[in-house]
């Protein structure tokens, strides 16, 4: 009996720390932590950067190798003697896949930790849930992944590509080289259902045909019948948007019905190297992909950045856009801090306007207006060896327009805004 | 007529897929009554023990062996899984009999911790399995309707894995002692049988077949810490929808969902395709609250 | 001797209570602005913990489908507040997403006192109707159960289908204000923290009276022996809809706080995933025991904040690690633990135990 009396209370004594770690922890920061975005918490040498990705749950596939890229940047910068003279320390927080989490710890990040910037998401869905966060509390938060436009918050630095740096261009590609006849093919969530929107604009006015258009929840995993519809329409282009798991199963099955990349074209947006290693190159191979950034881009910065990224996380990873924009995030807002002389959020946007640096994927440049980045279009090939042959670029860095301003067929897209 | 024949295969594929799935769980959860959450993750471990075999076929053998290496995944899978089941059995399930919803917590828990351990061993991103080219490419049959081999191979491993189960339980001595354990275990320990044996072997075995199902829908879908996730309530569906402790139910249930699902997709969307098939179970199941098979009983409480 | 024990009791009890109250009273002195809107809705988590150890503690009746009566109550919310943030305009997504007017749904939605009645009766009338049809059919045990994830997919899907109408798999995010003040102040953050206090300790108070009324001692009835009940001359159905009507009223109530304190709703948080994490605060806590389960809830957040601020690589083999130590070495949850002391084990055991939720016969 007394032993049950002393386990009971000694459990319930652990059990109290919890609650109070919990509801305290960290709470000597509420001090310094004020409504200035913790800009000026660059004490002791250091300077502390959030970096907020899904470690965990069914987004974690993807967003952990981005972390790591942005690891590697911030131990790079570090080795080189840092910024402003000051070390950066990572805070680490894990956003489970789950949109009000990538919220809250958002918010921890910015008034408990008092980081100078974050760099983080990975979804649509965890960046519109971050926005408000990062307004409210003057944050800056630097998005790695291309997405579908139509937004441009002042405390977001977007480092992937909008959607007339991918989509709107690989459309007209494909209109001239493949095909008129497309069928959309996406998950069933937002980027998707507005690229998709987009997508049917631009086909209107340039003289495409739409044959089918399905939406699949995410992670469904049996597209027997979606091929089968894919079958009977006949389109001589399927542009997919599905994302993460439901790619693999879309690509071993489409290949099962007999179909291959020479019965009919079909073009990824979210399909890189790293999800080539997940799906299987003898299913993809000759399939094509609409990107910024290659890990077979051929410039000097890309032969060191992949080098690296092997030496430091195996021989066997791959490098692709969404890595490459997470690690070109960190040594934009570096540069911009080292421009501004400090980390205030203000002054590190206003030297960021304009700000230009050699990226693995070649010179990228930040948008003084909208806060994206001028990037080059290209549209590549899977090769027998998991790789990506460039078939097309669009020569120029293309700059970035968030909501379609410089096309007229997207007059109706961007009417609210 | 085309379309016609090509969904009813496909409804045939998706079934079996479904019943693949299930029938683990119609074990441990429908025979045992262990409300297995972790079942999808032994469905994982499934499909990782395939590609640590196909990988082990491209170090040590010669490439002309290659494609024989799936042959090999299917029972290592299972033997793994079945080990694994064993091992949770013996630290922890035991401990859970005839506490259904604790079991439901304590596997919740196995299930995240098993997730993270993939997580940590292979990587966070999806590994790739290439399937064995033997495999590749379809049957054509009525000129333009094209039957994949790799889903007629998966019907022909349901069938084989029926086939097997039945002979287990209802014409082998240990499965005539687990059917006694489970029916009535006092009865059953007191004619001599050993009923922690028997619920051992019952729950690994449910999780061995599990891990087959794993290995084989490498062939149709990813490879991922979190794969488990996306079966796990399909499983239940099925489990549930055919009735609890039948294994015939399990069969008539996956049909019921697979049919009705590839018939409502190819009708509307696949978004509104999942939602009508769900809305028929619950429906389906105010009609019949036992499932399709129910198993007959005459006491009340 | 027997008087005795029940005064100690009873002092216990008290002082339980007050311990408690002070905490949350004196919560604001000592924590900082984000760590108290993280206990705020540790909070509003456990009015969602209160409700479902009414349903399945007292009833017996298992729900997995809670999510999705917190979601809806949480899109209510959600909604007034994005009308609001809008003026009168669009909202941004049903602009993205092609649609030209507000949809007629939306518009009573511009009136707060419409969100606010609509939060908690649109789940409760839900589970009104889904209990009406299972109950009288007399579904019960792992086939409600089921039933509950049946509805919880469906919802789902449906909400992310339906991105015109509820913003997809996005949800409704971005508004911030309420009545003109803006949520992200501190004052209003306080202010909201302790309107939440207020909601717990209501519907605290509100469990624990249907609990120790006649009701409540039919409740516990067909949670040990349904068919009993039945042949008393009850029936059980009715109670079982009231039962679970109002617990879901308070998940959606909880949804509605919950909204003010993070700012954003999404079916994410309607999952499945997230409708078993509910069952498990009931489960770590204690059910059966309303102080239990709301410490459940307000225990297993704080402990998922700390392991995941940590250790954010390996939060979950603690997390997981601790459902199991919890089922195995305290089957009754962390109010079990009381009940390890003699003088309350005396009392435990003329409430009976037993798993309360019934199986069917093989």
């Amino acid at each position: 009996m007394r032993k049950n009396v002393w386990k009971s209370v000694s459990l319930l004594l652990i059990a109290l720390c919890i609650v109070i770690t919990g509801c305290s922890s960290d709470n000597k920061e509420k001090t310094n932590a004020g409504t200035d975005g913790g800009a000026n918490t660059a004490s002791d040498g250091e300077i502390k950067v959030g970096i907020l990705h899904s470690l965990s749950g069914t987004m974690a596939i993807s967003e952990v190798s981005v972390k790591e890229a942005e690891m590697m940047a911030i131990d790079e910068i570090n080795a080189k003697g840092g910024v402003l003279g000051k070390k950066l320390v990572p805070v680490v927080e894990d956003g489970a896949s789950d949109w009000p989490t990538f919220a809250e710890k958002a918010r921890k990040l910015i008034s408990e930790d008092g980081v100078a910037t974050v760099f983080g998401g990975w979804t649509s869905a965890s960046r519109k849930a971050m926005l408000p966060v990062f307004e409210e509390l003057n944050g800056l938060l630097w998005y790695p992944v291309q997405y579908e436009g139509l937004e441009a918050s002042p405390n977001i630095f977007y480092t992937g590509a909008t959607t007339n740096q991918q989509i709107v261009p690989a459309v007209t590609w494909l209109l001239q080289n493949r095909g008129k006849t497309f069928f959309l093919l996406g998950s069933d969530y937002v980027f998707p259902r507005t690229a998709n929107k987009i997508i049917k604009e631009q086909l209107k006015a340039e003289g495409g045909e739409l044959v089918g258009e399905e939406y699949t929840p995410l992670g469904h995993t049996d597209y027997a019948t979606i091929i089968s519809k894919i079958k009977a329409a006949k389109p001589d282009v399927v542009f997919n948007t599905l994302n993460g798991d439901s790619n693999v199963a879309f690509f071993k099955q489409l290949k099962d019905a007999g179909i291959t990349a020479k019965d009919m074209t079909t073009l990824s947006v979210s399909v890189a190297e790293e999800e080539i290693r997940g799906i299987g190159v003898d299913v993809l191979e000759g399939h094509l992909a609409a990107w910024n950034y290659y890990q077979s881009t051929d410039t000097p910065e890309n032969k060191t950045f992949v080098e690296n990224y092997k030496k430091k996380y195996g021989a066997d990873r791959v490098t692709a856009d969404p890595i490459e924009a997470g690690y070109d995030a960190v040594y934009l807002w570096a540069a911009a801090v080292e421009k501004a002389g400090s980390t205030d959020v203000a002054k590190v946007k206003e030297a960021a306007k304009g700000l230009e640096w050699d990226a693995p994927e070649g010179k990228i440049k930040i948008d003084g207006d909208n806060q994206h980045i001028y990037k080059t279009v290209r549209i590549g090939e899977v090769q027998a060896d998991g790789q990506f042959k460039e078939l097309w670029n669009s020569g120029d860095p293309v700059k970035p327009d968030p909501y379609l301003k410089g096309y007229d067929w997207a007059g109706s897209l961007s009417a609210g805004n | 007529m085309d379309v016609i024949v090509l969904q009813l295969f496909n409804g045939f594929s998706v079934s079996s897929i479904l019943l693949l799935i299930a029938l683990g769980l119609a074990i441990t959860f429908g025979l045992m009554k262990v409300i297995n959450m972790a079942h999808g993750e032994l469905i994982m471990i499934g499909a990782y023990s395939a590609y640590v075999v196909q990988n082990l076929f491209l170090s040590y053998m010669p490439s002309s062996m290659f494609n024989w290496y799936f042959i090999a995944a299917i029972p290592f899978s299972f033997i793994v899984a079945f080990l694994i089941g064993l091992l949770l059995e013996a630290t922890l399930i035991r401990f859970l009999y005839g506490r259904p919803l604790d079991s439901l917590l304590a596997t919740w828990g196995i299930g995240l911790m098993l997730q993270q351990l993939a997580r940590t061993i292979f990587g966070a991103p999806n590994v790739g399995v290439t399937s064995p080219s033997w495999l590749n490419g379809g049957m054509t049959i009525m000129g333009d309707v094209v039957l994949p081999y790799k889903r007629l191979f998966i019907i022909a491993l349901v069938c084989l894995c029926l086939v097997a189960m039945y002979v287990y339980i209802y014409r082998s001595h240990s499965g005539r002692r687990m059917r006694a354990v489970m029916q009535n275990r006092e009865m059953a320990a007191c004619l001599g049988i050993s009923t922690r044996r028997v619920d051992a072997m019952t729950f690994a075995i449910g999780s061995g077949i599990a891990g087959i199902a794993g290995c084989a829908l490498t062939l149709m879908g990813p490879i991922g810490p979190s794969i488990g996730t996306y079966y796990i309530v399909d499983a239940f569906m099925v489990v549930v929808l055919g009735g609890v402790g039948k294994l015939i139910g399990t069969v008539f249930g996956a049909l019921g969902i697979g049919l009705s699902n590839t018939v409502f997709e190819y009708w509307t969307t696949a978004s509104l395709g999942k939602v009508l098939v769900f809305l028929c179970i619950v429906a389906f199941l105010q009609w019949k609250p036992m499932g399709l098979v129910a198993m007959r009983s005459r006491s009340l409480d | 001797m027997h008087k005795r024990l029940m005064s100690r009791q009873r002092l216990w009890l008290l002082a339980g209570y007050a311990a408690a109250a002070t905490a949350l009273f004196c919560a604001p002195l000592f924590l900082s602005d984000f760590r108290l809107n993280l206990l705020a809705k540790f909070l509003a988590f456990a009015i969602v913990a209160l409700g479902l150890d009414l349903i399945w503690g007292y009833t017996g009746i298992l729900s997995l489908g809670h999510g999705v009566f917190f979601g809806l109550g949480g899109y209510a919310m959600a909604m007034y507040l994005k009308l609001e943030a809008s003026g009168g305009r669009l909202p941004d997504f049903m602009d993205w997403s092609g649609l030209s007017a507000l949809p007629w749904f939306w518009k009573p939605f511009s009136s707060f006192g419409f969100a606010f009645a609509a939060g908690i009766l649109l789940p409760a009338l839900l589970a009104l109707v889904l209990g009406y049809f299972t109950f009288r059919n007399r579904i019960k045990g792992v086939y409600f159960t089921i039933l509950t994830q049946a509805l919880v997919i469906i919802t789902v899907t449906l909400f992310i289908g339906q991105q015109a109408f509820t913003g997809g798999t996005n949800g409704i995010t971005g508004y911030g204000k309420l009545f003109g003040q803006s949520l992200a102040s501190p004052d209003t953050k306080q202010m909201l923290y302790w309107v939440t206090v207020i909601a717990l300790i209501a519907a605290y108070a509100l469990c624990r009276f249907l609990v120790k009324s006649r009701f409540g001692k039919v409740l516990r009835a067909i949670r040990d022996g349904e068919n009993r009940v039945r042949f008393i001359g009850y029936n059980p159905a009715i109670y079982q809809m009231v039962a679970f009507s109002i617990s879901a009223g308070l998940a959606g109530l909880a949804g509605m706080l919950f909204v003010l304190h993070v700012g954003i709703i999404s079916p994410s948080m309607m999952g499945i995933v997230p409708s078993i994490e509910m069952v498990l605060w009931v489960a770590i806590g204690g059910r059966g025991t309303l102080i239990g389960a709301a410490l459940g809830a307000i225990l297993l957040n704080s402990a998922k904040s700390v392991f995941s601020e940590s250790y954010p690589d390996a939060w979950l083999f603690f997390m997981g690690l601790l459902f199991v130590i919890v089922v195995v070495f305290l089957p009754k949850g962390a109010a079990g633990l009381l009940g390890q002391f003699k003088w309350l084990r005396r009392r435990r055991a003329k409430h009976g135990e037993g798993d309360g939720v019934h199986y069917p016969a093989v």
